[in-house]
């Protein structure tokens, strides 16, 4: 029951951090570390993520 | 990994025959016996659920039917119909490299989760209108509504965003006005261009307007939503400066203080300090205008992503909520199945008849063209697999429809009387509860003033002509969840449910303007380049400034107009949605006559018909009418009539009224004819081309070629124990070639 309730705590937790890009910071330094190259801080990270957000209007229906 | 020499089956050059010939279909698995039982038992759950909608009469009638006929109507579309336009008519293919796949850049373009993607989807299309236009329409009572969301999404919205997300996705996620441009020519682009920013600039006042009519005189919600607004900078701020990137931690922080503020408002509102809140339809309107523009020209991570967060929280969780309430609440039905308003057109909350008005009415959660919009563009640049075109694009509007369809209960689950209290414009009701009672007894409803006053006092604030559709609906809703979470809140899921739809309005209206400024910028960069450059600020500012000026302006107009501005505009509203679809539609069914897929022209042709009918006809009466209640130069005449001849119609209390009605009136029908024509505009450009296409059989479309896909991932909801095996097979090789290159 408790490795049931754990199981599903997680997917919602992983989902909820894909949903808002959260886990876009582990993808990042996933990717670094497979190129092999050193990843910027997280604040420069996410300043980059808001600056192409700020080109690139989402939009949002009625 | 696969290294196909030879040409990969189903590729072909842009004028080719669709790919996918019978050796390519997807391998259907035989129905095992027990999949036969389970879609048998869906068939006649849904089949009894409608059977017992359409036939009681006159006896109490729990809301569960209406729940279960759509979830199990859904099931059957999704399984079948779905999955036949999926196989047979688009041919899917997950053989080809998606654009997120090929032209992955880590920002736009993303292989993304198939669940994760739907969610960004949904949070994406849907918002305040599933919930108020069904709310409006159950004035002709529970079941056309019901019926027409149900079969409208099933039959043309789900197909429309399914149809358009494919199209765009196999051409490099292109948008729908960059495909009008590119498949129907200069005439239908540029109409298509004025089209869409018209009707986004209508859709964002009749939006504001809704908030608008929530807030006046209301400083308990004035106090909770305007709260929202320091929450949503103070989390801004937190992600830019304090913890970036942790979203999670500051969006519960963010949840709790939004029902901190509500409680506050509660607390403003029994306080001395509640005059000071109580604020006029026109200072609202300044405000709105003033939070538009501020808020389209600050930093998005100030105030559009945060408050993102929070409302998609907020979406989902209502929405849950919503749900579980229903069944615990078991509420019954207190509207009648089909009022005598479906028939004789002269309902209080918006005039006409069932046909054409009910359609137009209910847009979202049944048809919405500005869904176009998104599964052109924005989504088909996330896909994955083409496979998952179906789940995101026709689950994705089945989930609208399905709050659509929550919407239309919670109305309904209303005292007939009071719906008609609130939704009856104060110039017919007084805004005085002895005024509504009255007027509501000529409708043919009983309600007293003291029972009036008593709903009133329940969630604290005057319900009395409180049009929009948003109140109702939060009263229906906190009537609900006290039922099914425990009374002596009401108050409180009433400004929860109020705050939860002026959370998604705030932020469309503020992504719709900064939408809006970009497509008024790129276009007038055409002609002076420096204009295009959004990073310029006097061009930034400008083109903001222009946006919210004129959705700000039909927000005055609905404001102020005397006969009501739900009344006037939400008709607008609605009818401009559809002509949207009309246009999406129609570029799909020119898709498939290029491509020569004659055989199943039908799918889109058959919405694209039938909302043309209903747009043309409700745009016609809306214009051509001589009844005053539906056309909208009608209505100007009389009144013009009158205020020659020195009188004073009801609604308008003075000559200054009488005026503003003329006024707005004719703008209204300007507006409205105009939509109906560029939408003719359109359709005749692309008639043209069907017979083109008709005579040579098919013709050359923009479609990007075959490129084979290496992404590995189940198409469906729930992956299946052979696709989990391939996506680990297709992960291990994955880790092998990247160690190996290391």
């Amino acid at each position: 029951m408790t490795t049931l309730v754990r199981r599903w705590a997680a997917g919602v937790r992983w989902y909820a951090r894909e949903l808002t890009g959260e886990a876009r910071w582990d993808d990042y330094l996933a990717r670094c570390e497979r190129d092999g190259v050193a990843p910027m801080s997280r604040r420069e990270y996410e300043r980059h993520r808001s600056e192409h957000l700020e080109r690139n209007p989402q939009r949002r229906c009625c | 990994m696969a290294t196909d020499t030879t040409t990969p089956p189903g590729a072909s050059g842009p004028a080719g025959p669709p790919p996918g010939d019978a050796a390519k279909r997807p391998t259907g698995r035989r129905p095992t016996p027990l999949s036969i039982a389970i879609w048998v038992l869906v068939a006649v759950v849904g089949a009894t659920c409608w059977t017992v909608l359409a036939l009681h009469r006159g006896e109490d009638v729990s809301a569960l039917w209406i729940l279960f006929a759509a979830v199990a109507s859904y099931l059957i579309a999704y399984r079948f119909y779905s999955k036949f336009i999926a196989n047979r008519v688009l041919r899917l293919d997950d053989t080809r490299a998606t654009p997120a796949e090929r032209l992955e850049d880590g920002s736009d373009f993303e292989v993304t989760d198939r669940r994760v993607l739907y969610g960004h989807h949904f949070a994406a299309i849907a918002g305040a209108g599933p919930l108020v236009g069904p709310v409006l329409a159950a004035q002709m009572g529970y079941l056309p509504g019901t019926i027409w969301i149900v079969a409208g999404v099933i039959l043309a919205g789900a197909v429309q965003d399914m149809v358009v997300m494919f199209f765009s996705m196999r051409r490099d996620a292109k948008s729908l006005g960059q495909m009008i441009r590119e498949e129907l020519g200069v005439v239908g682009g540029v109409a298509a261009l004025i089209a869409v920013y018209a009707i986004m600039i209508i859709l964002l006042a009749v939006l504001a307007l809704v908030v608008v009519n929530a807030l006046a005189e209301s400083p308990w919600g004035v106090v909770a939503i305007g709260l929202t607004i320091p929450i949503a900078l103070f989390m801004g701020v937190y992600l830019r400066f304090l913890r970036p990137g942790r979203v999670m931690e500051v969006t519960a922080i963010g949840v709790f203080l939004l029902l901190g503020a509500i409680a506050l408002g509660g607390v403003v509102e029994n306080s001395g300090l509640a005059s000071a809140f109580e604020l006029t339809p026109e200072t609202l309107t300044i405000l709105m205008v003033v939070y538009g523009f501020v808020a389209s020209i600050l930093p998005v991570w100030m105030l559009l992503t945060p408050r993102d967060y929070l409302s998609t929280f907020m979406k989902v969780g209502v929405i849950l909520l919503l749900a579980i309430g229903l069944i615990l609440a078991r509420p019954v039905l207190q509207t009648e199945a089909v009022t005598p308003f479906a028939g004789n057109g002269q309902g209080p909350v918006f005039a006409g008849s069932l046909f054409p008005f009910l359609f137009i009415t209910i847009a979202c959660g049944a048809l919405s063209g500005f869904h176009a919009l998104i599964s052109s563009g924005t989504t088909p640049k996330m896909i994955a697999k083409e496979s998952h075109v179906r789940m995101v694009g026709y689950g994705g509007m089945l989930m609208e429809s399905f709050v659509a369809v929550s919407a239309i209960i919670a109305a309904c689950v209303i005292d007939p009387g009071l719906y008609f209290a609130m939704n009856s414009p104060a110039g017919v009701t007084g805004g005085t509860a002895e005024g509504a009672a009255e007027f509501v007894r000529t409708l043919g409803f009983t309600i007293t003033p003291d029972q009036l006053n008593a709903f009133s006092e329940s969630v604290e604030t005057e319900l009395v002509s409180r049009t929009g559709g948003a109140p109702t609906l939060a009263f229906g809703i906190s009537l609900i969840f006290s039922e099914a979470f425990g009374s002596g809140m009401t108050a409180f899921w009433y400004y929860f449910a109020i705050m939860f739809e002026a959370l998604f309005i705030l932020t469309a209206i503020d992504a719709g303007t900064r939408v809006g400024r970009f497509m008024l910028q790129d276009t007038i960069g055409n002609v002076w380049p420096k204009f295009g450059d959004t990073s310029w600020r006097p061009a930034a500012w400008a083109a903001s400034a222009a946006t919210t000026g004129a959705w700000g302006y039909m927000l005055y107009v609905g404001v102020t107009d005397p006969l009501g501005g739900i009344n006037q505009l939400f008709p607008l509203f609605g009818i401009a949605n559809q002509l949207l679809a009309a246009i999406a539609l129609t570029l799909c069914v020119t898709l498939f006559c290029k491509h020569g897929w004659w055989k199943f022209v039908w799918v889109p042709a058959v919405p694209l018909v039938w909302d043309l009918v209903v747009t043309m006809t409700a745009s016609y009466q809306k214009v051509f009418s001589d009844n005053p209640a539906i056309g909208y130069f009608a209505q100007a005449d009389r009144y013009r009539a009158a205020r020659d001849a020195g009188e004073v119609l009801a609604p308008a209390t003075e000559a200054s009224q009488m005026d503003t009605v003329v006024f707005n009136s004719t703008v209204n029908g300007f507006l409205q004819a105009s939509f109906a024509v560029l939408v003719l505009v359109i359709v005749a450009n692309a008639a043209w081309i069907w017979v083109k296409a008709a005579r040579a059989g098919s013709l050359p479309t923009t479609e990007v070629p075959h490129t084979p896909s290496q992404v590995v991932a189940p198409a469906d909801f729930f992956a299946t124990a052979q696709e989990k095996e391939a996506v680990r097979a297709w992960e291990a090789e994955r880790e092998q070639t990247a160690g190996a290159s290391r």
